[in-house]
């Protein structure tokens, strides 16, 4: 049976099967997940030559790691013997793997080394089984992104736009460099991958959500997507997008209010950013971090990055750490601790979120009315100098955009 | 065991009651009362991947001083922190009760817990070690520092929002 995306995805509304069809989740691990650009992890969390680190593209298990000359590869965690994982710690430094089972050995830029009692197989240097390597690794700001696909869009044309947001959250470094170094918290969501994807950049929920949470620490996030707000929310194309909330900041035009405190708690990193960037300093001190999907799975939310990795059509595991900017532990110890009453399975933020995304499959389950409905700001929307659409800060555009991705990818001729 | 007891005052009897009813007030949700047990100076944490792994680095499931206890706790009784409205339904068990050392005022406590959480999601089994660490004040013992290592949290968790 061939799926006629066409008709699940409509530009006001989608087909609820979508989320809940396990034949549609095998379709989208080929057609997106092992085919187009998706992000890893960071070049931060393997520092130094032979550092490698355990991560997850959906069901891939694949080891990232840095060879001697400083390159970062992203290898397949499966002997070319029997399939055994060559790889059982999380993290660690090593130049090679070997695996446990039968003592084959493996450079950590995945050809082979040896394999013992030669003799078997006519004495050394005979076989050249190396581990699998994911076809394009690239980077782009230090994130690491894997393409299964051997060929397609490079990673700059695959993000695009989102580039400059990725951008705009390195300048917040006095270095210029974002570092993902705080480890991750994993949260496991009985929902479908595109549920959170969806929720990322959706400015309607935060008031009901997390009125809880803003009512009781007297946060000004709500107002950010208020019906009052300047914010906006744009389709940034290639299905990503993002809330702008820089109109609002620099309407307040403080330096530090888009992290919720003042320059006076953060003196010695106002400074230094002062002192680097002169006259243009102000703008990103109030301008802050971008609230940006790249899709299919890296969030930037300001403070926090999450890598969203699909475990099951109903089941969703988002990792998420603290940004950390170079060069400013002052801000780093306060992006951290934000960061953790913020998200994770305990998160005063992200708990609720993930509370609604299980929910939503759960009433999936229910017959009618079939379709989701992404109308929201469909009459009010328009394009922006950069030929972006752009909506309200509480607008459905990222989720159109989004969808109008997904599916240019899912109808793909030569997808199979 | 009596040479603790003649510095602290608290016996393992006085350490148990107190551990049960914490366990207690956890699980029916009584914030309230939860939220006076602990001292000014309290340390609430939940730590992620490693036990060992240094809080003001890494990320932590929570890790939350008093002022976020008490942010955490007001959540929770606005009724719409969604995560637990409506609330698990769930009990625990505390056993393996050790007074591991006494530092000054402090007894310094750890003990195994099974929790098993229901709620529409599913059933959830959620199990660890606790370090505790009580102090006596006045006539009451109070909770200064509660470190709850879950024995899966080197793996991806579900939604912990209740109190753990």
């Amino acid at each position: 049976m061939t799926v006629q995306y066409s008709e699940l995805i409509q530009p006001e509304r989608v087909h609820g099967s979508l989320y809940t069809d396990p034949s549609i989740f095998a379709e989208e691990l080929d057609r997106i997940w092992y085919r187009t650009w998706v992000c890893v992890g960071h070049a931060s969390e393997v520092a130094r030559p032979g550092d490698y680190v355990r991560k997850k593209v959906a069901a891939q298990d694949v080891i990232m790691t840095r060879s001697t000359d400083g390159e970062i590869s992203l290898l397949l965690n499966r002997c070319a013997h029997r399939g055994n994982l060559v790889c059982e710690d999380e993290r660690g430094n090593s130049g090679s793997f070997r695996c446990p089972y039968h003592g084959w050995t493996y450079r950590n830029t995945g050809e082979m080394l040896g394999y013992p009692y030669n003799q078997g197989y006519g004495g050394k240097g005979k076989l050249s089984l190396g581990l699998g390597r994911v076809p394009r690794v690239d980077t782009y700001q230090g994130f690491v992104f894997a393409s299964f696909a051997a060929d397609g869009p490079s990673l700059k044309e695959h993000l695009g736009a989102a580039a400059g947001e990725l951008d705009r959250l390195a300048r917040l470094s006095p270095e210029g460099e974002v570092e993902l170094t705080a480890g991750w918290l994993k949260h496991r969501a009985k929902a479908n991958w595109k549920l959170l994807v969806e929720n990322e950049t959706d400015g309607y929920h935060p008031q009901f959500v997390h009125g809880s949470v803003f009512s009781v620490t007297g946060s000004h996030i709500g107002n950010l997507y208020s019906d009052k707000s300047t914010a906006v929310t744009r389709d940034l194309g290639g299905g990503h997008s993002e809330n702008d909330l820089r109109p609002e900041f620099r309407r307040m035009g403080t330096p530090m209010t888009w992290f919720g405190t003042s320059e006076a708690k953060v003196p010695e990193y106002v400074a230094k950013m002062r002192e680097l960037h002169g006259k243009q300093a102000e703008e990103i001190l109030i301008e802050g971090a971008p609230h940006v999907m790249v899709f299919p799975n890296l969030f930037v939310a300001e403070i926090s990055v999450f890598m969203i990795q699909p475990t099951a059509v109903d089941e969703t595991v988002q990792n998420v750490t603290a940004v950390q900017l170079k060069g400013a532990p002052e801000m780093n110890r306060r992006l951290l601790s934000q960061c953790v009453g913020s998200v994770g399975p305990a998160g005063m933020l992200l708990a609720d979120d993930s509370e609604m995304y299980e929910r939503n499959q759960r009433g999936m389950a229910a017959r009618m009315p079939e379709w989701l409905d992404i109308r929201r700001g469909v009459g009010r929307e328009r394009v922006d100098e950069n030929g972006f659409r752009v909506g309200a800060a509480n607008d459905e555009t990222g989720m159109r955009g989004f969808w109008s991705h997904y599916r240019s990818l899912m109808e793909r001729e030569d997808a199979r | 065991m009596s040479s603790l007891a003649e510095h602290t005052g608290l016996d393992l009897r006085e350490v148990e009651r107190f551990l049960y009813r914490e366990a207690r007030l956890a699980d029916e949700h009584d914030y309230d009362g939860w939220e006076a047990l602990w001292t000014d100076d309290a340390l609430y944490w939940v730590p992620a991947g490693s036990p060992d792994a240094d809080p003001q680095r890494l990320m932590s499931v929570i890790y939350d001083n008093r002022s976020r206890i008490r942010t955490r706790i007001s959540q929770l009784k606005t009724g719409k922190r969604y995560a637990q409205s409506p609330p698990s339904n769930m009990r625990r068990l505390i056993s393996n009760i050790e007074v591991v050392a006494v530092e000054g005022a402090d007894t310094v406590v750890g003990a195994n817990f099974l929790l098993i959480e229901s709620r529409e999601r599913g059933t959830t089994m959620w199990a660890g070690r606790t370090t505790y660490r009580l102090r006596r004040v006045e006539d009451d013992i109070r909770l200064a520092y509660k470190k709850v290592v879950l024995v899966d949290s080197a793996e991806a968790l579900s939604t912990l929002a209740f109190l753990i």
